[in-house]
């Protein structure tokens, strides 16, 4: 049998691990920063930081509107509207992100629309996880079950409201893991905006490579930086599933 | 030939006229008349696959029919054939007609993010435009009525089965309907938590002048409750009377057969 372990463990294993994790990254910090030019490299490392986490912020509203947007418009609109949003889906997931990103930046001004780099990042990023998550959002509203749209039927609910009031805030429950992964590939993808000039944390850590060639450590506070903003999305959703999980308070209904 | 008994010279609550509902190659129901009158309490019986449910189903206008008229009081549900088909009727006229009907689910189909008293309150705010006040006033005086004064406040997951089919009943109630359908509201039960559900029944029908549709397996208590029984089979009433012509003295060999089965069964 092993040992059992002493100290703040979790209440569950996900949880374990995570702190594990958050544990070993942390300690990996220390030793890497201990070595060397931390001091010399985190303040315009975490410049660029700043400048991930608002292209992924502004992305993931985007990303959540369009998605809603699309979903709404696939499921429920009148037929021109729905191949609008079922090409928007298409187009958007099958094309890459990089490519995405430069067709705004580089394409539409051609075309008259010039958009800032960081306009231009958001609204790539964000369309392209955008589509993805209209996928996510449909099938969580088609595992809704049929009974509660017949029951609402039943009572003369509007299809509008019915959605609203009575499909939303279930199937808001079940997608928010999904939506949790999207957040941190999008996070994660950011790092295509240094090729539209924003100087974002990846930018950042290739000019500083450039200029000092100390390349282990500045990809390793880089990859730190990375995976610590990962962690508190991924903490972030666990506590947003667990409050939402709670006022749904599923059991018995399920069906 | 089906002439119901209770019908009188005044307009029948309900009336089916030839309806049919096609599943594909499945035939539901099969020119279907039925008349029900204003106050009148009908239970529907057969073998599964007869058609029973599809009754309520399409007279809640939850499925299209596919050939004939059902009316509700004089007024018909659905529009009238055009062409080679059938024209449904527009979303105004179904809303219209449904709000006369109320309905109560197998399985429940309760809110399950709503509190008993906000699953009673919704349809009558967003619908009927009543104020929150008067809704919860309402909505608390129906689930009081079902027994469930102390429960306002529990979702539908802190409910037994039986407490939960009767906030469903409520909230049906709350829309204030003239025809109540009863979908086998018991079958998903455990047994001992069926009488308290029967019972909210049994109430109604002698509180109010409600005409009652109810699809049952319980025949002691379609006995008992109805003013009328009616036995389908293969989309059709095979047979109908009072509750003691239809079980004590049924002519049809296939309601014999049913009801042989039936009785062996318990």
């Amino acid at each position: 049998m092993p040992a059992n372990r002493t100290g703040p463990t979790g209440s569950s294993p996900a949880a374990g691990a995570l702190a594990a994790v958050a544990i070993l990254g942390f300690a990996g910090g220390l030793l890497v920063s201990s070595f060397a030019g931390f001091r010399d490299f985190l303040p315009e490392l975490l410049r660029g930081a700043a400048t991930t986490v608002q292209v992924a912020a502004g992305g993931s509203l985007v990303a959540v509107v369009a998605a809603l947007l699309a979903t709404t418009a696939r499921l429920y609109a009148p037929l021109p509207l729905r191949w609008l949003a079922v090409a928007y889906v298409e187009l958007f997931r099958g094309t890459s992100a990089l490519v995405q990103l430069f067709w705004l930046f580089f394409v539409l001004p051609m075309l008259g629309i010039s958009l800032s780099p960081m306009t231009a990042g958001i609204a790539a990023l964000g369309l392209n996880i955008g589509a993805y998550g209209s996928e996510v959002m449909r099938g969580a509203i088609e595992a809704v079950p049929r009974g509660q749209w017949e029951a609402a039927s039943a009572l003369n609910l509007g299809r509008f409201r019915t959605l609203r009031r009575i499909v939303l805030p279930q199937a808001f429950v079940a997608m928010i893991p999904p939506w949790g992964n999207l957040f941190i590939e999008l996070l994660k993808a950011t790092s295509l905006v240094s090729l539209i000039t924003l100087s974002d944390l990846a930018f950042k850590a290739q000019q500083l490579n450039q200029t000092t060639l100390r390349t282990v450590e500045i990809f390793g506070i880089v990859l730190l930086i990375y995976l610590a903003l990962s962690l508190l999305v991924t903490l972030a959703m666990r506590a947003l599933e667990r409050r939402a999980g709670r006022r749904l308070l599923r059991g018995k209904e399920a069906r | 030939m089906n002439e119901s008994p209770a019908s009188s010279s005044e307009t029948p609550m309900v009336r089916f006229e030839r309806v049919s509902k096609r599943y594909g190659a499945l035939t539901v129901l099969d020119q279907l008349d039925l008349d029900v009158a204003s106050g009148e309490k009908v239970a529907i019986i057969g073998p599964s696959g007869s058609g029973k449910t599809t009754v309520l189903r399409v007279l809640m206008a939850l499925e299209r029919i596919d050939d004939g008229v059902i009316h509700i009081d004089g007024e018909p549900l659905t529009h009238m054939p055009q062409g080679d088909g059938l024209v449904p009727a527009d979303a105004r006229h179904l809303r219209k007609m449904r709000s006369h009907i109320g309905m109560v689910f197998q399985h429940f189909n309760l809110f399950p993010h709503m509190s008993a008293v906000q699953n009673c309150m919704e349809a009558p705010m967003s619908v009927l435009g009543l104020g929150k006040e008067e809704a919860h006033t309402r909505a608390a005086e129906l689930l009081t009525m079902v027994g469930l004064a102390d429960k306002l406040d529990h979702h539908p997951a802190q409910l037994s089965g039986g407490q939960q089919q009767r906030v469903a009943i409520a909230r049906a109630l709350a829309m204030r309907p003239r025809v109540m359908l009863f979908d086998e509201v018991t079958s998903a039960l455990d047994p001992e938590l069926c009488g308290e559900v029967l019972n909210v029944i049994r109430e109604l029908g002698s509180a109010h002048q409600l005409t009652m549709l109810m699809v049952t397996h319980q025949m002691g208590f379609a006995r008992e409750f109805a003013d009328r029984v009616c036995f389908f089979d293969a989309g059709r009433i095979a047979e109908q009377g009072s509750p003691e012509e239809l079980f004590g003295n049924p002519q049809h060999e296939r309601t014999q057969q049913f009801l042989r089965a039936v009785m062996e069964a318990i």
